[in-house]
C-alpha cells in the first residue's frame, strides 16, 4: 500500500521525539539566582558553615528559596531576585569572611527525575547572563628570551669546565645566542661540546673582522616546545588564580598558538578580574651583600614604597615564589597587614641552609613585576601597537635573620591589606611563566544579557508564529501538518543543543530564528511538488509519494551547501558567532529530520493507506 | 507534462544583467569610495555602554568627556535615546569603563549603569578582518567544489556568480548607508550566502531535471519552464524567511539590528539572484543538454578538473 509507514518506523519517530521532549525540557524551567560558597585550600564549608550563612541572611532579612550543601563540597544558597542575590552575597562574604570564596552563580532548577537522565538546559552564553571575557597573549619572545638565558649562564659554566676560553657569551635580540672565543681552536672544540650536549641547538661557526664567533640558534622544534611549555604552565596558573577569586563555571583555555580565553560568568568587576589574573608579580628572596662582596655579584634595588632608600643585595637567589605552598593574608600585632608563606619541601630545605650560615644578616624580599609599555605610532597611517617589555624589582623587606628559617615565616613591610591579600593569592596560585597582555575584553553588564533573553525569546515567538499562521493559511491541511513538524523540529533543535551542551548567544538565538524560516523551505518543496504532480494529473497517493521522492534530492544538496557555510563559519568564528554557526548546522540537520520523517509520517497517518480523489494542499 | 503557467523570465534577461551590473558597479565604487564602516570587532579600541534612567544629552555626555580627559571620542546613542554608546581610541586600560562612568555620574543627576564595556586589541581586529575575508573566499571555493561534483561545472561558477554578486550587493549597502559593520554582519552575511545557495541549487536542480526530461525546447525555454515551476517555492520560502527576519529586526534589539538587516537584504537579493543571475549566467556560458549528458561520466570527471 502507498504511503504507508511500517509500525516500526512510526514508533522509532516517537521514540525520537520523545527522547527530544525529555532533553528540551530542562529549558522550561527557569534559573535560579544563586550564591555559591566555596572553601579555600584551608577550609571546609560543612553544616557549621552553613548555620552561619542562614543567620547571616536572617540578620539581613533576607528571603532564600533554599540553602544546602553541594556534592562537591560547597554551599548553594537559591534566592528568588538578583537584588537579593547580590545583598545575599554581601551579607554571605561579610560573615564568613575571606577564608571561602563567594561567587554569583545561576543555578538550574531542573526536577531531579530529569536530572537523573543528565539532561540539563542550554548554557547562556556571557552575552545573555553578563559577564567579563578576556582575550590574552601570550609573550612567546619573552618565554623564549628567559630560557635562553638560562641556556647562557649554562653555556659560561660549562666552557669554563672544560676550559675553553671565551670572551662573551651574549643573547641576542633576534633570539640567537653569540660566543666570541679567543681562536679559532677553542671556537670548534666548544662548537663539537655543544653539539653533543644540547640536540636542540644549531650551531654556525662565522668568522668576523678575525674574531672567532659561534652563533647557537635553536631548533624549530625547541620553540614550540618552550611555547607549549609556556601556554600550560600559564593555564594552570590562570586557573588558579581564577579559582581563587571564586567565579562559577569559568573558562580557561588555550586558542590557537600564543592565546588563552578567559571567560568569567557573573563577574561583574572586571577591574578587580583583570588585576588579578594579569599580574605577573613573583617574590625573590635574597641575601644582603657583605660589605666585602665583589661588584659582580651584587645588585641594588630600592624600595618599594621609599625608592630613594636602597639596599645592596647578592645577585644568588636563595628562592622564589613558586617554592611557596601556601600564603595567606593576615595582620600582625601592631595591626599591619603581613603574609604568612608555607614553603614546599625544597624550598624549606634550601631556606634553611642558606640562613643557618646566615644569622645576623639580612634577608631581602624582592618584589618582582613584568610590565609592558603599550607605545601607539602611526606608520604609513596604520596604528601599530608595539609593547616594550619591562621588569620592576622593588625591595619589600629587608629584615635581620634571628634564627634559621625554615618551611614557614613571615613577610611584612606590605602598603595595604589589599596589597597582602592579592600578593598571598597570587603566591598561592603561582607565578606566569610568560608575561601576558589583554588583546580582547568584552563586559556585559546583567541586565542587559537579561534584556537579550527576553527580546531574543520574544523575536523567536512572534517570527515562528507568523510563519504557523501564513503556512497555516497557504496549505491548509498540509499546512497544519507542517506546522506540527515546524514545532517539533524546535524542540528537537532545543534538545539537541542541551545534549551538546552547546552555549546559546544572541546569534544564537537569530540563528534559532533563522532556522525556523529556513526549516519551512523543506516542507515547502515537498508540497509544491505534491501540487505539481496533481496538475500533472497523477492520482493523489502516487502524487505524495513522488512528492516526496522528487523532492529529496533538491533538499539534500540545498542543505549539504548551507551547512559549509556553516561549518566554515564555525571553524572561523569566534564566542557569539560560533553559537551561530552552531544552531545554524544543528538546525539545518534537524530540520532535514522533521520534513523526511515526520512530515510524512503525520502525512501518511493522516492521507496514506486510503482510497482518495481530492486533498487540500 | 509542463502544465501551468511558464513565465519569459528570460525574456528581460538583458535588462537583468543591466540592473545587476548597475548594483555591483554601485556597489564596488562605494566600497571604493566609502568603504566599510567597520565595526569595534575589526577596528580595534574600546567601547562603552551606559544605560541612563531618562533620556541622555549626547552634547553634555561629549561635553563631561571632554572635561575628564577622554579625547576622541564618539558618542551615539544605541537603540533607545536612553543608552548611549561611547567609543574611544584609548589604550587598554582595565577601568575605563569605572572612569567613564564616574565621568559621566559626576555631570548629571541621574543614576547610571554600565551596561557594557569592550575593548579589542587593534592586532585582532585586523586578524579578525582577514579570517573574515579568507573564510567567505573558503567557503565560495568549497561550494564550488561541491556543485562541481553534484551538478557540472558551468553549474558551479554560475551559482558562485551569482554567491559573489550577492554578497557584493549587501556590503555594497552596508557601505553605501553606512551602517556599522561588525561580527554578527560578517555571520549574517555567510549565512546569506548559505540560503542563496539554497535558492539557487533548487532552481538548478530543475534544471537539470528539464534539460533531462524535455526534449524539445533550447535552454532558454528550460530556463523559464525551470523557473515557473520552482517559483512558487521561491516565494513562499523568501516569505517565511522574511517573516522571521522582520521579526527580528523590529523587536530582537540592537544588538544584532545589523545581523538582521544584512539578511533580510541578503534574502531578497538572493532571491532575485537565484531566479535572474543564476540561470543568467548558465545561459551567457551556453549551456547545453549535452552538458549534462551522460550525467555520471561527465559530472565525475568535471569535478576533478578544478583546481
Amino acid at each position: 500500500m502507498l504511503n504507508r509507514y511500517p509500525l516500526w518506523k512510526n514508533l522509532m519517530i516517537l521514540l525520537v521525539l520523545v527522547i527530544a521532549g525529555i532533553y528540551a525540557a530542562p529549558n522550561l524551567y527557569p534559573d535560579d539566582f544563586a550564591v555559591q560558597v566555596s572553601s579555600t585550600r584551608t577550609t571546609e564549608v560543612n553544616a557549621n558553615t552553613l548555620t552561619q550563612i542562614e543567620s547571616a541572611l536572617q540578620t539581613s532579612g533576607i528571603d532564600t528559596k533554599d540553602v544546602a550543601l553541594q556534592e562537591d563540597g560547597g554551599a548553594l544558597v537559591r534566592l528568588g531576585t538578583s537584588d537579593a542575590q547580590l545583598a545575599a552575597k554581601e551579607a554571605i562574604a561579610d560573615q564568613l569572611g575571606s577564608d571561602y570564596v563567594v561567587a554569583l552563580n545561576l543555578a538550574p532548577t531542573t526536577p531531579d527525575w530529569l536530572s537523573s537522565l543528565g539532561a540539563g538546559p542550554m548554557k547562556l552564553g556571557l552575552d545573555l547572563r553578563g559577564g567579563v571575557h578576556f582575550l590574552l597573549e601570550v609573550d612567546m619572545a619573552q618565554a623564549v628570551g628567559q630560557r635562553l638565558d638560562v641556556y647562557v649562564s649554562e653555556i659560561k659554566t660549562k666552557l669554563r669546565e672544560e676550559k675553553l676560553r671565551y670572551r662573551v657569551v651574549d643573547h641576542l635580540d633576534d633570539g640567537r645566542l653569540a660566543i666570541r672565543f679567543v681562536d679559532a681552536e677553542a671556537r670548534d672544540a666548544a662548537s663539537s661540546l655543544l653539539l653533543r650536549t644540547y640536540q636542540e641547538f644549531l650551531v654556525d661557526s662565522q668568522d668576523v673582522d678575525g674574531d672567532a664567533w659561534l652563533y647557537v640558534n635553536l631548533t624549530e622544534q625547541t620553540i614550540r616546545e618552550i611555547e607549549d611549555y609556556a601556554i600550560k604552565q600559564n593555564l594552570t596558573t590562570l586557573r588558579n588564580r581564577v579559582n581563587e577569586l571564586g567565579v562559577a563555571e569559568p573558562l580557561v583555555q588555550r586558542q590557537g598558538r600564543n592565546r588563552i580565553v578567559v571567560q568569567l560568568p557573573g563577574v561583574q568587576d572586571a577591574a578587580a578580574a583583570k588585576r588579578i589574573i594579569g599580574k605577573t608579580a613573583n617574590l625573590e628572596f635574597r641575601l644582603e651583600a657583605g660589605p666585602d662582596a665583589s661588584r659582580a655579584t651584587t645588585e641594588t634595588y630600592g624600595f618599594r614604597d621609599t625608592p630613594e632608600r636602597t639596599a645592596n643585595l647578592e645577585k644568588d637567589v636563595i628562592i622564589t615564589g613558586s617554592s611557596v605552598s601556601n600564603a595567606q593574608a593576615a595582620f600582625d600585632e601592631n595591626g599591619m597587614p603581613q603574609v604568612s608563606i608555607t614553603l614546599d619541601a625544597k624550598g624549606g630545605q634550601m631556606m634553611s641552609r642558606v640562613t643557618r650560615n646566615a644569622i645576623q644578616r639580612r634577608m631581602a624580599v624582592l618584589f618582582v613585576e613584568h610590565k609592558q609599555r603599550t607605545l601607539v605610532q602611526t606608520i604609513d597611517g596604520e596604528r601599530v601597537e608595539k609593547r616594550i617589555p619591562y621588569t620592576e624589582k622593588g625591595l619589600i623587606s629587608l629584615a635581620t635573620i634571628q634564627s634559621t628559617l625554615g618551611n614557614s615565616f613571615r613577610i611584612t613591610g606590605l602598603d595595604s591589606a589589599q596589597e597582602s591579600s592579592e600578593l598571598a593569592l597570587l603566591l598561592r596560585a603561582g607565578a606566569l611563566a610568560a608575561p601576558i597582555y589583554f588583546v580582547e575584553e568584552r563586559t556585559v553588564g546583567p541586565s542587559l544579557g537579561a534584556e537579550n533573553i527576553e527580546l531574543g525569546t520574544l523575536s523567536v515567538k512572534i517570527g515562528f508564529a507568523l510563519v504557523l499562521v501564513f503556512m497555516l493559511v497557504y496549505y491548509k491541511v498540509f499546512g497544519l501538518l507542517a506546522n506540527v513538524a515546524l514545532t517539533l523540529n524546535l524542540v528537537l533543535l532545543v534538545a539537541v543543543m542541551s545534549l551538546m551542551s552547546a552555549t546559546l548567544t544572541l546569534p544564537g538565538i537569530a540563528g534559532i530564528v533563522l532556522t525556523v524560516g529556513m526549516a519551512v523551505d523543506a516542507n515547502v518543496l515537498i508540497f509544491e511538488r505534491i501540487k505539481e504532480e496533481l496538475k500533472n494529473g497523477q492520482p493523489v497517493q502516487s502524487a505524495i509519494h513522488s512528492g516526496f521522492a522528487r523532492a529529496f534530492t533538491t533538499i539534500l544538496d540545498a542543505n549539504v551547501t548551507t551547512l559549509i557555510a556553516a561549518v566554515i563559519l564555525f571553524a572561523m568564528g569566534t564566542g557569539p558567532v560560533k553559537g551561530f554557526a552552531v544552531t545554524l548546522s544543528v538546525g539545518i540537520l534537524t530540520s532535514m529530520f522533521t520534513a523526511l520523517l515526520v512530515t510524512r509520517a503525520l502525512v501518511n497517518l493522516v492521507y496514506g493507506g486510503r482510497k482518495l480523489n481530492k486533498v487540500m494542499i | 507534462m509542463a502544465t501551468g503557467k511558464i513565465y519569459n523570465f528570460m525574456g528581460v534577461r538583458k535588462l537583468a544583467l543591466a540592473f545587476s551590473l548597475i548594483l555591483m558597479l554601485v556597489s564596488i565604487g562605494s566600497l571604493a569610495v566609502n568603504g566599510l564602516k567597520f565595526g569595534l570587532d575589526f577596528t580595534g579600541g574600546s567601547l562603552v555602554e551606559i544605560g541612563y534612567e531618562q533620556p541622555a544629552d549626547l552634547e553634555q555626555v561629549r561635553s563631561s568627556l571632554q572635561t575628564a580627559g577622554f579625547q576622541d571620542v564618539t558618542v551615539q546613542t544605541f537603540g533607545s535615546p536612553r543608552d548611549v554608546l561611547i567609543r574611544l581610541q584609548a589604550d587598554h586600560d582595565p577601568k575605563l569603563g569605572d572612569k567613564v562612568l564616574q565621568a559621566l555620574e559626576d555631570g548629571s543627576n541621574q543614576s547610571l549603569e554600565l551596561r557594557r564595556n569592550e575593548f579589542v586589541g587593534s592586532q585582532v581586529g585586523e586578524e579578525l578582518r582577514e579570517q573574515g575575508g579568507l573564510g567567505m573566499l573558503l567557503a565560495l571555493f568549497m561550494i564550488m567544489v561541491y556543485l562541481a561534483f553534484r551538478f557540472q561545472f558551468k553549474f558551479s561558477i554560475g551559482a558562485v556568480v551569482a554567491l559573489v554578486h550577492d554578497v557584493l550587493v549587501v556590503l555594497g549597502f552596508f557601505s553605501l548607508l553606512q551602517v556599522e559593520f561588525d561580527l554578527t554582519v560578517l555571520a549574517a552575511i555567510l549565512a546569506v550566502i548559505g540560503y542563496s545557495l539554497n535558492d539557487t541549487i533548487v532552481v538548478y536542480d530543475r534544471i537539470r531535471e528539464n534539460f533531462r526530461v524535455l526534449r524539445k525546447g533550447d535552454a532558454a525555454e528550460v530556463m523559464n519552464t525551470s523557473l515557473s515551476q520552482t517559483l512558487s517555492r521561491t516565494l513562499m520560502t523568501s516569505i517565511t524567511t522574511l517573516l522571521v527576519l522582520v521579526a527580528l529586526f523590529y523587536f530582537g534589539g540592537e544588538m544584532i539590528h545589523g545581523f538582521a538587516m544584512a539578511l533580510l537584504v541578503g534574502v531578497l537579493i538572493g532571491t532575485y539572484s537565484s531566479i535572474y543571475v543564476a540561470a543568467n549566467a548558465l545561459l551567457m556560458m551556453n549551456i547545453t543538454r549535452e552538458d549534462l549528458l551522460p550525467p555520471q561520466k561527465e559530472e565525475g570527471e568535471e569535478g576533478e578538473e578544478l583546481p
